[in-house]
């Protein structure tokens, strides 16, 4: 039953424990939550904006509704969750520092994944060729970019210090989505995406 | 108490099975009277399983019956919600025991204010005590316990039988496993109460009412029960929907008939749905049902927060509206989740696109039913109920 799913998924559903709740916020088609329900175990819920995904997660017997991750994670009471997680999502959110602090109160972890915007090819696309990095975890025209808040792995780190959260797990993936262990300098030149694993500290 | 039934009552009662409950001990209504004993009619489908795991629940809303799924004992049409319950539907009566019960105050068969009081052997009339949701629920409970059935894997309704729906999930979390609240509210606004209102003056203004006891005058205020079902009927439509259906079109006539007949077929349309409903609905249990749901207000009986209502359930909700509902508009179903999260609830909610307005969720909407046969099936796992086919 345990399909494959997309390399950056998988390492996220590594992170959870069998047997807990999660709430996946921004979960798409709910290929993550089935992952977690199905071969985990994990009592899953989910949170998508776009309503054609929700009804689809349903259809498929997830428990997903409709919401917005900037407005409706305060809906929820604190420490509902073991894990919220929110996969290559806040970068389009209108205040991610905002949306971090309520994935802390409403889950004891909070997982997060984004793609890097100091990846070497982003940053020679910008430097050499002049003009907004078009890549393929960045695939968007500036002009019609969900994308408002992106950020690179270290400018992430630099959040969490401000926000005085502890960082558990921190894996980088180069463009062909392998796992890279490089020191944190490299790894922001090196690495296209990153998953984080935090905790209140 | 059987005795002086309606020509419809009798009609119900010999299609559908029934109960008298209340006899030893009277069932407690919010307003504070005991009732008892009472009658309660219901119908089912299929056949509880041995462990008693697969019962569900419908619920029906204000002008609907018992009759969910099979023809109509009064007007011999097939049954309102046949579209979702049938062999091969998604409520199929081979896999789940379908229990579908006539709601207090109603008039098919279920104890209501054309039935005797008990005390003077007369029709209550307007002297029936005014009954609640909620009394209509601890009711069903009580039919529920006389069947011997301990809790339920879903219960599901649309309207006011999506109140009845939230009610159950409030009151009796843990006899329901799943619980599918559709195009509903946790509480009827000022805007449907004004409407339910003005469909209540209409009967009461009609002479041949007579202050209800038009049985007693052999007297039948069906011009004033057709004009409440005319105003209710636009509530349950939408703008578009009459646009499309009708537009300005005429009704069997070539030009205006500079007059007050049915020029138009919209107007015909309407004249047509309140003639109709007079023959199988009783214009005292219009007042009494109507009134029910005005009255309905879960966060209100929860100290005003909504999440309270709900606090620590199991139960899984799903929770589906459409987007031309202006009579219970999604904003209603999102306040409910709000407070489902807010109690941590498992919840899924649906926004459906249609232009049908209210009455969409009686109609043939391939997403609901999509959406639906996926969230069962997800429940039924959960439930241990088999595979679905």
């Amino acid at each position: 039953m345990a399909a494959p799913i997309r390399v950056d998924l998988q390492l996220i559903a590594d992170m959870v424990e069998p047997g807990t709740r999660a709430l996946d916020v921004g979960c798409g088609d709910g290929a993550l939550l089935a992952h977690l329900m199905n071969a985990k175990k994990v009592d899953a819920r989910g949170m998508e904006l776009s309503q054609a995904g929700v009804n689809a997660c349903v259809a498929n017997g997830l428990s997903v509704i409709q919401g917005d991750a900037d407005t409706d994670l305060r809906d929820y009471p604190d420490a509902a969750f073991d894990y919220v997680i929110l996969s290559q999502t806040l970068q389009a959110t209108r205040e991610p520092r905002r949306v971090l602090e309520q994935m802390l109160r409403v889950g004891k972890h909070a997982i997060v994944s984004f793609p890097n915007f100091a990846h070497w090819q982003v940053r020679l696309r910008l430097v050499f060729g002049g003009r907004m990095p078009e890549t393929a975890s960045l695939p968007y025209k500036w002009y019609d970019t969900p994308n408002i808040h992106l950020c690179s792995i270290d400018d992430f780190r630099a959040l969490c210090r401000t926000m005085g959260v502890r960082i558990e797990r921190a894996i980088v993936l180069n463009s062909t989505s392998r796992r890279i262990n490089l020191p944190p300098l490299l790894a922001n030149l090196i690495g296209e995406q990153a998953v984080f694993m935090l905790r209140r500290d | 108490m059987l005795d002086d039934l309606t020509d419809a009552e009798r009609k119900a009662l010999a299609q559908c099975r029934h109960a008298i409950l209340g006899v030893d001990r009277p069932l407690r209504l919010d307003c504070g009277v005991d009732l008892g004993p009472y009658r309660v009619a219901y119908q089912t489908y299929g056949t509880l399983n041995a462990d008693k795991s697969n019962a569900v629940l419908v619920c029906h809303p204000l002008t609907c019956d018992q009759f969910v799924a099979d023809r109509h004992p009064v007007t011999g049409k097939e049954g309102w919600w046949e579209s979702l319950i049938g062999a091969g539907k998604v409520l199929d009566p081979a896999r789940y025991f379908i229990i579908c019960i006539n709601v207090l105050g109603h008039c098919m068969g279920t104890t209501g204010p054309q039935a005797h009081e008990p005390s003077t052997g007369r029709p209550w009339n307007l002297r029936f005590p005014v009954v609640t949701i909620g009394d209509m629920v601890r009711a069903q409970a009580a039919l529920l316990d006389h069947l011997g059935i301990p809790d339920l894997f879903c219960v599901i309704g649309g309207s006011m039988g999506g109140m009845q729906v939230l009610e159950w999930a409030a009151t009796y979390p843990k006899r329901v496993f799943s619980a599918v609240p559709i195009a509903c509210a946790a509480h009827h606004s000022a805007q449907n109460i004004a409407f339910h209102e003005v469909g209540r003056q209409a009967i009461m203004a009609d002479p041949e009412w007579k202050g209800g006891d038009y049985r007693l005058h052999q007297t039948n205020p069906a011009r004033g029960l057709a004009v409440a079902r005319m105003t209710a009927h636009i509530t349950y439509l939408s703008e578009q929907a009459l646009q499309r259906k009708f537009g300005r079109a005429l009704q069997n006539r070539d030009a205006l008939g500079f007059g007050f007949d049915a020029d138009f077929q919209v107007e015909s349309y309407l004249r047509h749905q309140g003639s109709t409903f007079v023959d199988r609905f009783d214009a005292n249990s219009y007042l009494y049902i109507t009134r029910a749901m005005d009255y309905f207000d879960l966060a209100g009986a929860h100290g005003d927060v909504l999440a309270n209502a709900f606090t620590g359930t199991a139960t899984r909700f799903c929770l589906m509206s459409f987007t031309s509902d202006w009579l219970f508009p999604t904003r209603e179903s999102r306040a409910v989740v709000h407070a489902l999260n807010a109690a941590a609830a498992n919840v899924s909610f649906v926004e459906v696109d249609s232009d049908k307005g209210h009455d969409a969720f009686l109609l043939d909407e391939p997403e609901m039913f999509r959406t639906l046969s996926g969230f069962l099936k997800g429940a039924a796992t959960v439930r241990g109920l088999g595979s679905v086919s």
